[in-house]
Order: C-alpha cells, then structure tokens, then sequence
C-alpha cells in the first residue's frame, strides 16, 4: 500500500481507473443479486423455499408456481448435453494437440472455435427449422425402433417423436458447448510436459498408451474443470433452447417429450406476465438459475486452481 | 461476460432514449400484436406532422408495467384492463384496432374455409376429448368431407401471447369443461399438446405435423395462406375469418365507454360475426394531461386516415360509430 501512494500522480491516477473498473464489475453483480432478491420477495413469502422448489405445479391462470419442472428441464438437458459433448470435444482435443499432423492443427482448432461465435439465436433457428424436423422423422423413429424396445432403457423414448423435445434441447446445447470444452482440455494437454510424453514413446508405448496412461492422468483436472465451465454455459443457455424444448412444465420419463428450463420459461413468458405474482415468481426462479451458475462456476474455478498449482510445481 | 455485455447495451439504449426525447417525441410501449400498424401509421405521421412515434414493442405486460411507472407516454396491450385495476391504477383505456385469432388445420386434401368447427368440438380436441379426426361431432358438422381415423396433435404457442388470451377467453366463455380446468390467461396449463414459440412456430409447426391443429392470428394466418376452418358464431352461422366478420364482431360487440371498452369480443353476437376477435388497446396516465392529448391527436388522425394502411397490413379497422364513441370518451376526459 505505502508503495502505491508513492508512484507518480498519473501512475496513481491509472491504477485507481483500473481499480475503479474491476469494482463496478462486483458492485454490478450485487446490485443484480439485490434485484433478483427484492424482485423475487413477494413469491418467496407467498410459496416459500423448499416448497417452491419442490413444487412442481405451475399454473398462470389459478397464480400456483414452483420450480421444480423447470429445475428437472434444466438439470436434465444439461446433464444430457455434456453426455453427448464431453467426449467429442475430448477426442476433438486429443486430435488437435496428439495426432493431427502440424498443417491441419490450425484450421481445425480455428473451425472448432467459429462454432463459439455462432450466435445462440441461430442455434434456435436452426434448431427449429432443420434439426427438429430430421430429429422427428428420422433420428427419433429410429430410436424408437431399436433401443426403445429394450425394457427399461425403452421407457426414455415413449411417445410420438415431434422434435420438440429434450432429446432435441439437448442435442443443440451440447453442439454449443463442444467448442468450450475442447478448447480448454486442448489447453490441458498442452500442459503435459513433451519430456514425459517422449519417455514414454521411448520405452515403446503406442499413441494410445501414452494418450490413455500420460496425457489423460496428467490433464484430468483441467478437463474437469474445462466440463464444469461448459455445464455453467448450458446451464445458461436461453435462444438455442427456447424454441424447442417446448416450454411444457412437466417432470416427464421420456425424453421425446416436451419440458421447460429456468431460461426458456423466462424467454418465453417474462414479456407477458402480467400479475405480481408471475413477475415475482419468474424473478425467483432467476435467483435460483443465478446461484446454481454462480456456484457451478466456483466449483469449476477451484478446480481449475488446484490443476494449475500441481503442474506449476 | 454475456451479462456484462448486455447491461452495457441497456445502458446505451437508456442514453439513447433520453437524447431522442428533445425532440417532439411520443413515447409509447406494450404489445408486439399491433406494432406493424402503430408503427406505419407513425412514419405518415411524422411525415405529415413532424411528431416522431418512438413505439417499442416490449408485449403487454411490459407496457402495462409502463405505464403504471408512468415511464412512457402511453402503454399498449392486447388485453383490456378491468375496470377496477384502471381506478386504482388512475388509468384511461380505450380500443385502437381489431385483431382476432383463426384455427388453423393440416388435413391433407382439406383445404382453407373447408373444415367447419363449433365451440364445442374446439373445446373437446383442446382438452383432449376428440382424439381422431373422423370423430362423431366433428362428422356431423362436415358430413361433406371424407375425414381419416388419425390422431389429432394439437399445437399451442409456448410462449405468453395475447393470441392465447384471446383464444382460451374464447374457450373459457363458450365452454364450461375449459373454464373449470384451465382458465383464461395470457399463459395457461394446456391439458394437451406441444408448445412452439410464436405465431411462426406453431404455423411452422402445423404445417409440418400431419392431421395437427393449432391457433393463430389472422394477419399472420392470411400473410401465409394457411388452411384456415370455418368457426360457428353464437347467431349459429358458420362464419370465414376476414375483414367483414371481424368488423361485424366489433360492431355488434358491446363496448361501453363507462368501463373504459372493457370488452372480450369473444363470441360476439352479430350474425356475421368471427367469435374469437379481440380488440388491443392503449393506456394513458389520467394525470398527464399534455401528453394525453398529443397520444389522442395521433390516434384520432389514424383514426381518420389510418384505416387503409391498417388494412394493407391486415388489421381491422374499427368501425365507425365505436370511433365515434372512442372519441366521445376522449372529450369526456377533456383530452380531445
């Protein structure tokens, strides 16, 4: 401290501006907290914590709400998304930083990160117009067809395939996520020490061996903690979902049938509230949505530390 | 970094909007239904007069939000306000143009203003009821038409819309089954079927889902040449959505200026009349006397020239003698 008063005034002056800037961001995140709270307060005095989580009833008309369809259509195709993209943006990254040869690194790491600046509006788009029709005529039926006979697992995909659905949602949302995880496990591996690596191709492992036995153990954390970065952004994820997952408040078995996340109730419905009541109980459910992104993003932030303190060493 | 960036766009905007008040400049907000048409009539408006319309289409409950604020000049929504909710709001409200909503089918071979519905069938498939398409009551009203034995998929909008205001208001007066288990709203717990977003949604939607059913808003209906039904009025005439039934609707509906057009013109009982009409609506601020009457100026000039623009873009113009008493109500309240 006595060191920053000492510096010359204009030095002063840009470190105070610089300090100035990084404060607004936290006073900006608590006065959205304090909005979502004060917003929130007549739903959480009319339905309560625990109940409004647990209910799962959500009528505009009779003014009855819960969260906890949306929390299961949020929590559902999340967890669904990072199944299908975790291990595409993992072989994504092994093959850019391990087997590619040198001239096609760039334009694949290039191409797998232009999928990051498509627009999420566009995934919506796209999603409605082209992959819920190919989604319901032919992808879905075929399911149906062969694993949906199984006797249990057959029970995820009852019901007429129409494409608005949570197998849908959650087939664009890991679309959306693939380039932020394989970029941040790319950098991962990158992390592995090529002396390690060239030990082992020197005792005679293969490509595999060393991929499976060095480059994973090694990276492990960083992939982790790559994945719960991506879960933050799906949890989040609101115009490439909006337009088909339905906005259906059920809790459903099947995943060819319509269901409703936080995000797309408040895309589809925050317009056109109309009584407190709605106002207040779509707000509430905002709060939840932000402390269940805050703490996800903490979690993956720790791990990502604790990755970074280990290799440093 | 999203949330950072957005906010810095909102804050961009609220400049923006301060700056552009200098000028003469209406500030008006509320619902997406009649912007196409405010904001047509705004551009010969200014043209003429030189006052600019700043309307932003932020839905109905943003623009009722609005102007209980008194953050802009008039509010507009597509559903009236009762009443009681405008004395205690200290509110004045009145229609501006007609909109309605239509039913639209995908049958193969039946083709638009072929199939004939009543309230009662249209209650039964949206509850569930009538499953098949060659359903005994659906038979008896198109003994003409050869209908198949297949499952009917019905499509509701997903999102909170004053088209499905209007349509379960419709159902909700016409059927007593509807009012009990679901209600009227602008959002309500369908009993069946799936959820698009929009009118684009469910038309792309209907078009898509062989033997599916869905609602949406004539403009919309008519720009796209969908397979529109014929709907039975309470006069018991089956009756084509277009200019005339829905004119028909406004006139024989009964608005009253001492609840300031509190009116669902569901199930109007004119003999041409479309059942499933509805009127949308402006807000203004009781107190707010000089800008009440620079609102009225324009409304009352697109009262008077507004009818052809309104119609290229598929509104309904409303009828002459509810002008009439739309302006006899501004004169009440010293504004005209």
């Amino acid at each position: 401290m006595p060191g920053f008063l000492k510096r010359d005034p204009l030095d002063f002056l840009f470190s105070l501006i610089t300090a100035v800037a990084s404060l607004s961001v936290i006073v900006l995140i608590g006065g959205i907290l304090y909005v979502l709270v004060s917003e929130s307060s007549l739903s959480i005095k009319k339905f309560g914590i625990l109940q409004f989580i647990l209910s799962t009833e959500w009528d505009p008309v009779r003014e009855v709400f819960g969260a906890a369809s949306t929390l299961f259509g949020t929590l559902v195709t999340t967890v669904l998304s990072l199944l299908f993209a975790v291990p595409v943006a993992v072989g994504i990254a092994i093959f850019i930083t391990e087997i590619a040869p040198n001239p096609l690194k760039g334009p694949i790491g290039t191409a797998v990160e232009l999928l990051a600046a498509i627009p999420s509006i566009i995934y919506g788009m796209w999603g409605l117009f082209t992959l819920a029709p190919i989604m319901a005529n032919y992808i879905e039926p075929a399911l149906q067809s062969t694993v949906g006979r199984m006797p249990i697992v057959g029970r995820l995909f009852e019901g007429t395939p129409m494409g608005i659905d949570l197998l849908t949602a959650s087939v664009i949302l890991s679309i959306m996520i693939i380039p932020f995880t394989a970029s941040i496990a790319r950098d991962a591996f990158n992390l592995t020490p090529s002396i390690v690596k060239e030990s082992a191709y020197a005792v005679g492992a293969t490509k595999w061996e060393v991929i499976k036995d060095v480059v994973l153990p090694y990276s492990k954390l960083g992939v982790f903690g790559g994945v719960v970065l991506s879960l933050g952004r799906a949890l989040g994820e609101t115009m490439a979902v909006a337009f088909v997952l339905g906005n259906k408040h059920q809790i459903t078995g099947s995943l060819l049938d319509a269901a409703a996340t936080i995000t797309v109730s408040l895309a589809n419905e925050f317009t056109e509230a109309d009584s407190d009541i709605y106002l207040s109980s779509l707000y509430y459910l905002a709060l939840i949505l932000f402390l269940l992104s805050f703490v996800t993003l903490a979690i993956s932030k720790l791990f990502l530390l604790k990755a970074e303190r280990r290799y440093s060493r | 970094m999203k949330r950072i960036l957005s906010l810095v766009f909102v804050i961009v905007v609220l400049f923006s909007v301060g700056f552009v008040y200098a000028a003469e400049t209406l500030n008006g907000a509320g619902a997406t239904f009649p912007y196409p048409v405010y904001s047509a009539w705004a551009y010969e408006y200014y043209k003429q007069t030189g006052v600019r319309l700043n309307y932003q289409s932020i839905g109905s409950g943003g623009g009722v939000r609005q102007i209980i604020n008194r953050t802009v000049d008039f509010g507009a929504s597509d559903a009236p306000l009762k009443p009681e909710r405008l004395q205690k709001e200290k509110l004045l409200q009145f229609p501006t143009v007609i909109g309605g909503v239509v039913l639209i089918v995908n049958i193969p071979k039946v083709k638009p203003a072929e199939l004939r519905l009543d309230a009662e069938a249209v209650c039964k498939i949206f509850l569930g009821q009538i499953n098949t398409w060659d359903d005994k009551k659906i038979k008896e009203l198109n003994p003409s038409i050869k209908l198949p034995n297949k499952k009917v998929t019905v499509i509701h909008r997903s999102d909170g819309s004053g088209t499905t205001a209007i349509f379960t208001t419709y159902l909700s007066d016409a059927c007593a089954a509807w009012k009990e288990k679901v209600g009227a709203g602008k959002a309500v717990k369908w009993p069946v079927g799936i959820g698009a977003k929009g009118n684009e949604g469910v038309a792309n939607y209907v078009k898509r889902v062989k033997y599916s059913i869905g609602y949406v808003e004539f403009a919309y209906a008519k720009q796209n040449r969908l397979t529109y039904t014929l709907l039975k009025n309470p006069a018991g005439n089956f009756v084509e959505p277009k200019f005339e039934t829905f004119q028909d609707a406004a006139a024989s509906g009964s608005f009253d200026p001492d609840k300031h057009f509190y009116l669902w013109l569901t199930n109007a009982p004119g003999k041409k009349a479309w059942p499933i009409s509805g009127a949308t609506f402006i807000l203004l601020a009781k107190e707010k006397r000089d800008s009440n009457i620079k609102t009225v100026r324009f409304f009352d000039w697109a009262f008077k020239n507004g009818d052809e623009i309104a119609e290229r873009l598929i509104y309904v113009p409303l009828p002459e003698p509810l002008k009439e008493k739309v302006r006899g109500y501004w004169r009440r309240y010293g504004i005209y």
